[in-house]
């Protein structure tokens, strides 16, 4: 009987663990896990662009919330967007990422990563995840997540990634912005669609 | 004279800057001391994307190859010790800045790094310090200038330097004057532009890795890089 409680007691714990994780926490198992299954299949090391990719969609996606990176990407423009824009916007957006992060892991393979002392206050909805990725022979590259939690029951997902200070939905603001004063919405759901062929094409 | 070269040098460097910074133009006026301009504010896009275009063609045709070359020839260790070297002589005016924008703590670590490697490190070779836990900095003339709040002007490319401000290209002078590595080999034309040459392929070899990246990741190069460096500075500046 005692065994019994203990033993459902762990499996609580375990459960309630994995639904609510810390963004530190969070962001530390997401990055071992990518870094341990690259180690360990020869064909992403040999530099297989589709068995990336497959890893970081099961892997990463599930971590991001895209409706949001789109969101802050697209701008002041985003209001201008139908539900059917956006949501088009939102998926042709992720797998750009997808395929950037992808080919961005395979040329990084021999790093490791250092994570930074975080601190949160209980209740908060937003956080920042400080992390460093060492390469041998270099300086360390600064690497950090954004994470925000929706609601009471929802769980931690990362909206930015700020690379040396860089964040990359800041630094795609520019460029929507002028694909939306070329030609609309849809001239950039277009040069986005056109963009993500020309990475498929290339990655075959 | 050695030492008029160096005075010659000097007062141009003074006139350059002073032509960059006396006429206090209206987009000056118009920015926050310290800024710098916004994101997708580019008053001289065309002269900028003409110099980008032209890098570009500088780039593919020697940089990169000569970038390329160097690391299939140089081992690992080698281009590490080389890195290092050129490095530990950026401590100084890193040192200074630090000072010069109140960071006493990031001056010190600097001034230490410098000792430590320059000694223990051999003529700075091995990054010793680094493994002792002080993590080298990142401090400029630019970061100073903006911390005094001078403003950072329109964004300007241009070939072999890349992407600056106004305020950028005068603290990159002051940068170079201040390295003491250039100064020391001034009256060396041979070796002096063998370790400029040096410098410029090791810079372009530690940027190979992103090349595909940005290829991959940017609709418009220009764009792309533009934001990527202002956000950059901004962070710096801010730190």
């Amino acid at each position: 009987m005692k065994r019994w409680l203990l033993l459902s007691l762990m499996l609580f714990c375990a459960a309630a663990g994995a639904q609510d994780a810390a963004p530190d926490a969070l962001v530390r198992t997401v990055t071992d896990d990518v870094l341990a299954a690259m180690r360990a299949d020869k064909d992403i090391q040999k530099g297989s662009s589709g068995k990336t990719v497959a890893l970081v969609e099961n892997k990463v996606l599930p971590y991001f919330n895209f409706d949001r990176m789109t969101a802050l990407a697209v701008g002041r423009d985003w209001n201008k967007a139908t539900p059917q824009q956006k949501k088009q916007l939102a998926n042709l957006f992720q797998n750009l990422l997808v395929r950037t992060y992808s080919n961005a892991l395979s040329s990084y393979r021999d790093q490791t990563v250092r994570y930074k002392p975080f601190s949160m206050k209980p209740g908060d909805t937003d956080a920042l995840v400080r992390t460093e990725v060492v390469k041998p022979g270099g300086r360390p590259i600064q690497l950090d997540y954004s994470l925000e939690k929706s609601g009471p029951g929802s769980a931690w997902k990362v909206y930015d990634v700020v690379v040396s200070g860089v964040s990359l939905v800041t630094n795609y603001r520019d460029t929507f912005a002028q694909e939306v004063r070329k030609g609309g919405i849809d001239g950039l759901i277009q040069s986005l669609a056109d963009k993500n062929k020309t990475l498929e094409k290339g990655q075959k | 004279m050695k030492a008029h070269v160096r005075y010659r040098f000097g007062r141009a460097l003074i006139l350059a800057l002073a032509a960059l910074l006396a006429p206090v133009p209206a987009w000056a006026q118009e920015q926050a001391p310290g800024d710098i301009p916004e994101t997708g504010q580019d008053p001289l896009e065309g002269f900028n994307r003409a110099m980008f275009a032209v890098h570009e063609g500088i780039d593919l045709a020697l940089l990169k190859p000569a970038a390329q070359g160097y690391e299939a020839v140089v081992p690992l260790p080698a281009r590490v010790g080389i890195s290092n070297f050129y490095d530990n002589l950026w401590e100084i005016s890193r040192s200074g800045n630090a000072f010069l924008q109140g960071k006493g703590q990031k001056g010190l670590t600097s001034l230490g790094r410098l000792l430590v490697n320059s000694t223990v490190g051999i003529f700075g070779l091995f990054d010793v310090a680094g493994k002792m836990g002080l993590e080298e900095g990142d401090e400029d003339f630019d970061q100073t200038l903006a911390v005094w709040g001078v403003p950072g002007g329109p964004y300007i490319f241009l070939p072999l330097i890349g992407p600056s401000t106004m305020r950028g290209l005068a603290g990159w002078s002051l940068d170079q004057a201040a390295y003491p590595l250039w100064a020391q080999v001034n009256d060396h034309p041979a070796l002096r532009n063998g370790l400029v040459v040096l410098n410029v392929v090791k810079m372009r070899a530690a940027l190979l890795p992103a090349d595909q990246v940005i290829e991959d990741a940017a609709f418009d190069k220009y764009t792309y890089i533009r934001s990527a460096y202002l956000q950059r500075r901004a962070a710096q500046i801010r730190d």
